[in-house]
């Protein structure tokens, strides 16, 4: 813990956010307003959990992204999951997914029926699941960003070496980078800088922003999950801002290396391939997904068991689209804490333990109004 | 007798197997009081006073878990429920469920735990039930307790006392036993892990009796731990709490895991340690009081009462932020208690 506490230490958070109020005096007297998009899921929950927010001034605004893998998954992608339990297989899945609303129903409401849901910790407990069901189809929800994408498919890999034949994925792995020039095409959406993920980008580096940072002359700052790491991303940002700079600047460089971790990268090469994915809530977005390449269909459980993933419908009145895009903060919702709350949620956002609007619920301060629309 | 003996169904019969069970493990442990003799009820002497009286149930799994067991957590879990209403702890029942199957080593091992926890807590275990059922039926062992305490006069507590800029105590670490059930139920294998902190709270509340007429409120915070506890105060009186993270007492081995999980410590049970809300003036006398006692040892004042925030508990972080403390939502931890 002594590790982590220095990255908790309230007297140099002190110093950061003096540094950060300096910074946003500044932006004002220039007339300015920042909008910084965090991205990942991860990052909005520590800046629920440590009261970030309410320590920014006034000049300078949190908007949280796409970066929540339950939330982005189309309700076309439960449907699927439910029609293979409906056929016997087991599923097998990471937990946040029982409960994410598919354009009927639910994976819970699906196992209370009868249907044969398994929580999983680790992607190696699907393969336990197979070797112990010989006779019953196991399919693993492969759902996640770049940080996931890399364990899930050593799955397959283990599976290759063990013979397990009984294995399959249900794939709707996303990428990063494709959604982050997505929002940034959107004339809608107002982004001022990037606040980058911690652990996506230890799996693809630093250099992957790049090309985003210099198209859109966007500053982006990759910071870790800790306290004083996310604001001294957030100070790194407004200095870039002040400076009238865009760049990348990797301010976790404890983790993250400039091109990321090679091993990961030719693992998902090999396994993987890109195709065109739906993200709730924006659309299609062109090369954003992945998916098993041809010689390894036969894990691919949407070809296995012809179940193709069809765009499905959304829950009336919910949101989470525009939340998900940074357009709406979730205090704005006509929904929110009352049709829509953790343990009824309406959408994907207050289902999931990254979700935006779960962290609002779980951390949000009462006084935390301001900017409830852009 | 094989050491690896089992309970039969038949030890429930209520033949020769069940006299069996009852002499060779009740009796000798606690046969000397009100169950000499087993008669069907326990007789007891009349105070002539207020009496509390609590019951109940313990399914945790696994029986036995780093720093305690089923046993001595049925018996602190009843005598703190009775010493946070402001009862002195006299007399348990006993109730026993037993699966066939179930080891006599372990069962064994367990009556000793609970008689030893009686016997620190000074209490009776003055009736009793044992049941055996099939296997498959149950889950080892199931223990219910009821429990009976005398009034304390000097304790006039309830929600409605509590008024702004009191101050709100904990007896010691948050969290231990929640972290260290889960730990040793998932098998996660850390060295120097997690150890309940399962114990009696009655000393505690003991050490403070004099100073009953300025103390508000005491609960255990149990399941869903201080975060629970908390929101139910805040729930039912026109004010709000303020914690400070830099002051929450948490051992290094239970924030490491609750760190590793991503689980909110706050949200996760202790089961010897009450919380404490008193007036500003005698929460240096209280703390001072329980750090003397061994099980006061690691006290702390978590943070106060205010009139802000009404209805809510709020956090000022590390980073010197401030945050909602929500209460623990769905089924976190099963099966703890």
């Amino acid at each position: 813990m002594k590790y982590i506490d220095d990255f908790r230490n309230p007297e140099v958070a002190a110093q950061f956010v003096r540094k950060i109020a300096a910074q946003g005096q500044a932006l004002a007297a220039q007339g300015r307003r920042v909008h910084i998009m965090e991205v990942c899921g991860s990052h909005t929950m520590a800046i629920g959990r440590y009261g970030i927010r309410p320590l920014l001034p006034e000049s300078v605004e949190l908007i949280s992204g796409p970066g929540c893998p339950v939330c982005v998954t189309d309700p076309g992608y439960i449907d699927a999951a439910l029609a293979l339990a409906g056929r016997e297989a087991i599923i097998a899945t990471f937990g946040d997914m029982i409960r994410v609303p598919g354009s009927d129903s639910d994976l819970a409401a699906c196992r209370s029926q009868g249907g044969d849901v398994r929580v999983c910790y680790s992607p190696g407990a699907a393969i336990d699941l197979a070797k112990g069901h010989p006779d019953r189809e196991v399919v693993f929800l492969a759902v996640g960003f770049e940080t996931t994408i890399a364990p899930v498919v050593c799955l397959v890999e283990e599976a290759l070496r063990l013979g397990v034949k009984n294995l399959s994925l249900l794939t709707a792995f996303k990428l990063v980078p494709p959604a982050l020039r997505a929002l940034l095409t959107d004339p809608a959406i107002r982004i001022d800088a990037f606040l980058c993920p911690a652990h996506v980008s230890a799996i693809i580096g630093a250099r992957a922003y790049e090309p985003i940072a210099d198209e859109f002359r966007v500053p982006c700052v990759i910071s870790g999950f800790e306290p004083l790491d996310i604001l001294y991303g957030v100070n790194g940002i407004l200095a870039q801002v002040l400076n009238r700079q865009a760049k990348v600047e990797n301010r976790y460089a404890r983790v993250v290396r400039p091109d990321g971790n090679p091993k990961a990268k030719a693992r998902i090469e090999r396994y993987l391939e890109p195709v065109d994915a739906v993200w709730r809530g924006i659309g299609v977005i062109p090369a954003s997904g992945l998916a098993l390449r041809s010689e390894f269909s036969g894990f691919d459980a949407a070809k296995k068991f012809a179940v193709p993933v069809r765009p499905g419908r959304q829950q009336a009145g919910c949101r989470c689209g525009d939340v998900i895009k940074g357009k709406l903060r979730p205090t704005a919702c006509a929904l929110f804490a009352k049709a829509c709350t953790p343990d009824h949620p309406v959408g994907p956002c207050m289902v999931s333990s990254e979700g935006t609007c779960a962290a609002y619920f779980k951390y949000g301060m009462p006084d935390e109004k301001r900017g409830d629309k852009q | 007798m094989s050491a690896d003996r089992v309970i039969q169904l038949a030890h429930g019969g209520g033949g020769r197997l069940t006299r069996e069970l009852i002499e060779t493990e009740i009796v000798p442990r606690f046969g000397g009081g009100p169950l000499r003799g087993l008669p069907d009820g326990a007789t007891l002497p009349s105070p002539g006073e207020l009496l509390v009286f609590t019951t109940d149930s313990f399914v945790v799994q696994p029986l036995e878990f780093p720093g305690g067991n089923i046993g001595d957590l049925a018996v602190h879990g009843t005598v703190n429920d009775l010493a946070v209403c402001g009862g002195e702890p006299k007399w348990l029942s006993l109730a026993l469920i037993i699966e066939e199957g179930l080891p006599f080593a372990v069962l064994g091992r367990i009556l000793d735990s609970i008689r030893a926890a009686a016997d620190a807590c000074g209490v009776t275990v003055a009736t009793g039930d044992t049941k055996v059922v099939a296997r498959g039926q149950g889950d080892g062992l199931y223990v219910n307790t009821a429990g009976i305490g005398l009034a304390m006069p000097e304790f006039a507590l309830g929600v409605n006392k509590i008024r702004e800029g009191d101050c709100v105590l904990v007896s010691g670490t948050l969290a231990d036993h929640g972290m260290a059930v889960l730990s040793a139920r998932q098998n996660i294998g850390f060295i120097n892990g997690p150890r309940s902190d399962t114990g009696p709270v009655h000393r505690l509340v003991l050490a403070v009796r004099d100073l009953g007429g300025s103390v508000r409120f005491m609960r255990d915070p149990t399941r869903g731990g201080a975060a629970t506890v908390l929101n139910e105060i805040v729930g039912e009186c026109e004010l709000g709490v303020l914690l400070r993270e830099r002051d929450l007492p948490l051992a290094p081995a239970t924030a490491a895991v609750a760190e590793m999980l991503g689980i909110d410590p706050l949200h996760v049970a202790s089961e010897g340690r009450v919380i404490l809300i008193c007036a500003s003036e005698v929460a240096p006398a209280i703390l001072k009081r329980w750090r003397a006692l061994p099980e006061g040892a690691g006290a702390a004042c978590l943070g106060s009462v205010t009139r802000d925030n009404k209805g809510r508990v709020v956090l000022e972080t590390l980073a010197g932020g401030r945050r909602l403390v929500d209460v623990p939502r769905g089924e976190l931890l099963p099966r703890i208690c």
